[in-house]
């Protein structure tokens, strides 16, 4: 068995909000010892909804900032320790494409200085010559017209945008690339396109994707294991297949009711969910989802689940797992 | 008669670079309380068509033309006036954002209030408690207590509900409800539609639902228009539309939509997909708006731009080769 | 339009809507640049006039502006003297051609100079969050000193010359343009290219280099065009009080300093300048205008 190509251990990422005048800050709670591993050429999805701090582990992972505690290892080295100077070679092997496509890239920076930038950076590139025929290549390979090199931008639709993000992304030709988002803002048609060039692009390249969304059935399509995050931990993590026949945390199981299905006459037994979802600042003592589940009980509210197997690959953080008698 | 019928609706922008065709013939019904999805992706026109039924389109640089009649008025010859009394009180919107759609500087009680006072002339004191019945009907606990909050000390879902409240503060009987869900996380989208559809029941509205959500379509509505570069393509009843599709257009939009659950029998399945871009609507098209990315587009296509025709019993879609079923007399 | 019969009577063709709009005509050259951008160009075209006046001064029908000529002081206008002649005899046409050049010098110089300070000082406050404070605080405090007052005491400490008086006059405007960098850079940073530039593994440098510096461009252009007209009508104002250019060099505001006290007589002494400072000052800001409705950020997709 090869080495994860990432392993996250006890990530916490908590941040001050900026108090009032009196009184301490508060703190959010981003990620709170968050722990998974990210096998090569594997997709592992991130799901959740706002606020549940998909975005931040992901950020974290790319060490976009320090993280308050724990450890990121990245193909057996740590980087969560490491200097700026440091860490700038081995940005090469995690790149990263965000959600906006109209904000992810530089509006006034041609695509081919977009993509020539990474080759720069890591010295990809010996002339002026090999930079292009490089940039020509991953156009190709995300089947962009090789004359997009010399356009800007804003020329291009938001589809295309997502293709030279991932253009960029593809340059340096990375191990991990971090998916933060990024089908989410397309349009139905263009989701299906993006869907099927990272799968492609993972098959041809042997690339892990962290695949942070929140949509489950795009999610289904294109993981092969699934993390579902809530309010800055995981509650569930297992095999795509595992999960979607038998999700055990009633959160998942709630989150997969309510996603509309593209069937009229499918019968909807929707598990409603009570309530708002607290805020990160103050989560909830015990189980955090104890204030919304419709399982809650007396042990929940005082004391915090652990990730327990309960299946083959499959943990999940909830007491009734315990309990001798399932419900 | 319909409760709103459009006919040729076409919506022009003037802009620097040509005119933006964005909605080039458009024309439905919409039945006393019943639910209309329009359903399309970025720039098909689904939005401005719901603008311009309530004139909310700029008219430079936009222009409208057609005829849009509401309860046997035509809502384009109103004067501003006239339109004023109408929004609102008969025909509702909701919009994506409820973030940038409620007054961050006034309380949502006194939003709500606003619109019951503008319309229904009410004194202070009866339009807030009509705001309290109004947000205890959109299942906001603690109505009298939140009334004296602002929009940004609610969450998301809670703001949705407060637009909710507002549109459906003077019992119109026409809702039009632009992506609502969309921005929204998808277990209070789910608390969200089913709010609609029970809020729908009792107030007896129609509901003109825009969306991109082919899973909200299959949910909440009864009949589908599907638009493309500014035109209806296809239009069914909700049922006839997904088991059957006609055009190519639907089909590919339906096999681009991954299914949950589809990892459980064997390997997942490819989605398919709509090669090419939605064409520039500032160019005159000719033929089909939909040749250029269609598998089985042929020289008549590309040439002669078909009309809707009947092709089952009530579906009729835009396109010269969709089958035709023989429909009983 | 199609011919429906050739292709079968049973094929069903849509209804050829006609266009409601007129149609957008795209007038190219110049022609089309006044008509889709008219503010800029009036500004700019009022701006190369003067420009213009200002190099080609000594070949525009003037004489020596310094020259002292008693015997025909406060002459009215006339064909021989086409602006009248001052208290001293000296021909004010030729006087206000050539305090084009100060004008100008003053104004453009101004403009580049705090441009280049105020970018350079609002870059590091907004990258730099140690320095912010700091640097905002001294901006802060050079903001609540009235430009005119700073310029003036800055002169009073040197000896009057047109680049002492650049200086006086761009230190104090120097805080805004920071303020504005500062912003813009503030907003920039947040921006998701910004981060996937760091996963690209760009330095600092780099990143401040082709990222941040470019977008910080158009609005600190926008906000020069304004610094030069603000610049213009503050060193004509030191020069009528007579702590700006030394009377010797003729600048718009130095020639209204001479005509003060007999403008109720002499009005054209005080008008020709008067009238060309504000023709260039109006031209700058309409250049300004023009250029910021063009950078609209809402418009950024076009750029």
């Amino acid at each position: 068995m090869s080495r994860p190509i990432l392993q996250v251990s006890n990530l916490k990422k908590h941040y001050p909000l900026a108090g009032g005048l009196f009184g301490r800050a508060k703190i959010v709670h981003a990620v709170d010892d968050l722990s998974f591993e990210v096998a090569r050429g594997e997709t592992l999805a991130l799901v959740g909804e706002s606020g549940c701090g998909k975005s931040t582990v992901g950020k974290a992972v790319l060490r976009l900032f320090d993280i308050t505690s724990g450890q990121v290892v990245l193909d057996g080295m740590r980087i969560d320790e490491l200097s700026d100077g440091a860490l700038r070679p081995l940005r090469r092997r995690m790149q990263v494409v965000f959600q906006d496509p109209f904000s992810s890239l530089n509006p006034r920076q041609s695509v081919r200085d977009a993509i020539a930038e990474p080759l720069r950076n890591f010295g990809l590139a010996a002339s002026g010559a090999e930079m292009d025929r490089k940039v020509s290549e991953i156009l190709d390979r995300v089947r962009l017209p090789r004359d997009a090199a010399k356009r800007l931008p804003h020329e291009f639709s938001g589809g295309q945008r997502q293709r030279i993000g991932i253009a960029k992304a593809l340059a340096p030709n990375p191990d991990l690339i971090v998916c933060d988002e990024a089908v989410s803002a397309l349009d139905v048609s263009v989701k299906a396109q993006i869907v099927n060039l990272l799968k492609d692009v993972q098959k041809e390249l042997g690339l892990a994707l962290l695949f942070i969304s929140h949509d489950l059935a795009i999610v289904e399509n294109i993981s092969h294991r699934i993390a579902v995050m809530y309010l800055g931990k995981i509650v569930e993590m297992a095999p795509k297949r595992s999960l979607f026949a038998g999700p055990r945390h009633p959160y998942t199981q709630a989150l997969l009711s309510a996603v509309p299905i593209p069937e009229p006459d499918a019968r909807r037994e929707r598990i409603l969910l009570r309530g708002d979802l607290p805020s990160p600042i103050s989560p909830p003592p015990g189980c955090r989802f104890h204030t919304r589940c419709p399982y809650v009980f007396d042990r929940c509210r005082t004391e915090e689940p652990e990730l327990r197997s309960v299946g083959s690959a499959h943990v999940a953080a909830c007491h009734l797992d315990a309990m001798p008698v399932r419900r | 008669m319909a409760l709103l019928e459009v006919r040729n609706l076409q919506v022009h922008f003037r802009t620097p670079d040509g005119i933006n065709r964005a909605v080039d013939g458009v024309s439905f019904d919409v039945e006393a309380g019943q639910t209309l999805a329009i359903v399309g992706e970025s720039g098909c026109g689904k939005s401005v068509t719901a603008m311009s039924i309530l004139r909310l389109v700029p008219e430079p640089p936009g222009k409208i033309a057609g005829s849009i009649t509401f309860q046997g008025r035509d809502l384009l010859g109103l004067t501003d006036a006239q339109m004023r009394k109408i929004r609102g009180d008969d025909i509702a919107m909701v919009f994506q954002e409820p973030m940038t759609s409620l007054n961050p500087v006034l309380t949502v009680g006194r939003q709500i209030a606003e619109t019951i006072r503008l319309h229904q002339g009410l004194d202070r004191k009866t339009a807030d408690k009509r705001a309290v019945e109004m947000l205890s009907l959109v299942g906001i606990p603690e109505p009298a207590r939140r009334m004296r909050e602002y929009p940004h000390q609610l969450s998301g879902g809670m703001r949705q509900r407060v637009m909710i409240a507002i549109a459906l503060a003077c019992s119109p009987k026409l809702l039009i409800a632009d992506e609502p869900t969309t921005a929204l996380d998808v277990t209070i989208q789910a608390q969200i539609l089913e709010l609609m559809q029970d809020l729908k029941r009792r107030v007896g509205a129609a509901i003109m639902m825009i969306t991109h959500d082919l899973g909200v379509v299959a949910e909440v509505a009864e009949h589908v228009i599907v638009m493309y570069a500014g035109r209806v393509v296809e239009e069914a009843p909700v049922r006839q539309l997904f088991a059957r599709p006609r055009h190519p257009y639907t089909c590919g939009l339906l096999g681009a939509v991954p299914k949950l659950g589809s990892s459980l029998d064997g390997e997942t399945a490819r989605l398919s997909e709509i090669p090419g871009m939605v064409p520039n609507l500032k160019q005159r098209l000719s033929g089909c708006v939909f040749a250029e990315r269609c598998a089985s587009a042929t020289d008549l296509c590309r040439t002669v731009a078909p009309a809707l025709e009947v092709k089952a019993l009530r579906h009729i879609a835009a396109c010269h080769y969709a089958d035709k079923e023989e429909i009983a007399a | 339009m199609t011919d429906v019969t050739a292709a079968g009577p049973h094929v069903a063709a849509a209804m050829n809507l006609p266009d409601i709009l007129p149609p957008v005509r795209h007038r190219r050259g110049v022609t089309g640049f006044i008509l889709r951008r008219p503010t800029i160009a009036l500004g700019l075209g009022l701006l190369l006039t003067m420009t213009f006046i200002a190099f080609a001064a000594p070949f525009l029908g003037t004489v020596d502006p310094t020259a002292l000529a008693p015997a025909k002081r406060l002459r009215a206008p006339s064909d021989v003297y086409w602006f009248g002649t001052d208290a001293f005899g000296r021909d004010i046409y030729s006087r206000v051609m050539f305090g084009a050049r100060v004008s100008l010098a003053v104004g453009f110089s101004v403009a580049l100079l705090a441009s280049a300070a105020g970018l350079f000082i609002g870059l590091l406050s907004g990258y730099v969050r140690a320095l912010d404070g700091l640097i905002m605080r001294i901006m802060d405090g050079m903001m609540s000193i009235p430009p005119i007052l700073l310029a003036v005491a800055l002169m009073a400490l040197t000896r009057a010359s047109v680049q002492n008086v650049i200086l006086a006059i761009a230190l104090g405007e120097v805080p805004r343009v920071a303020r504005l960098v500062r912003s813009v850079v503030l907003t920039i940073r947040e921006q998701p290219y910004v981060d996937a530039a760091r996963a690209s593994g760009s330095t600092i440098g780099s990143i401040i280099l082709r990222h941040i510096l470019p977008n910080t461009l158009a609005p600190l252009t926008v906000q020069a065009t304004y610094i030069c007209g603000s610049a213009i009508i503050v060193e004509s104002i030191l020069s009528f009080i007579g702590a700006g250019t030394p009377p010797i060099t003729p600048s718009w505001g130095n020639i209204m300093a001479d005509g003060r006290t007999l403008w109720q007589v002499k009005p054209y002494i005080i008008f020709f300048p008067a009238m060309f400072l504000s023709l260039t000052v109006l031209a700058v800001n309409l250049l300004g205008d023009g250029l910021r409705d063009a950078l609209d950020p809402r418009l950024a997709k076009k750029l």
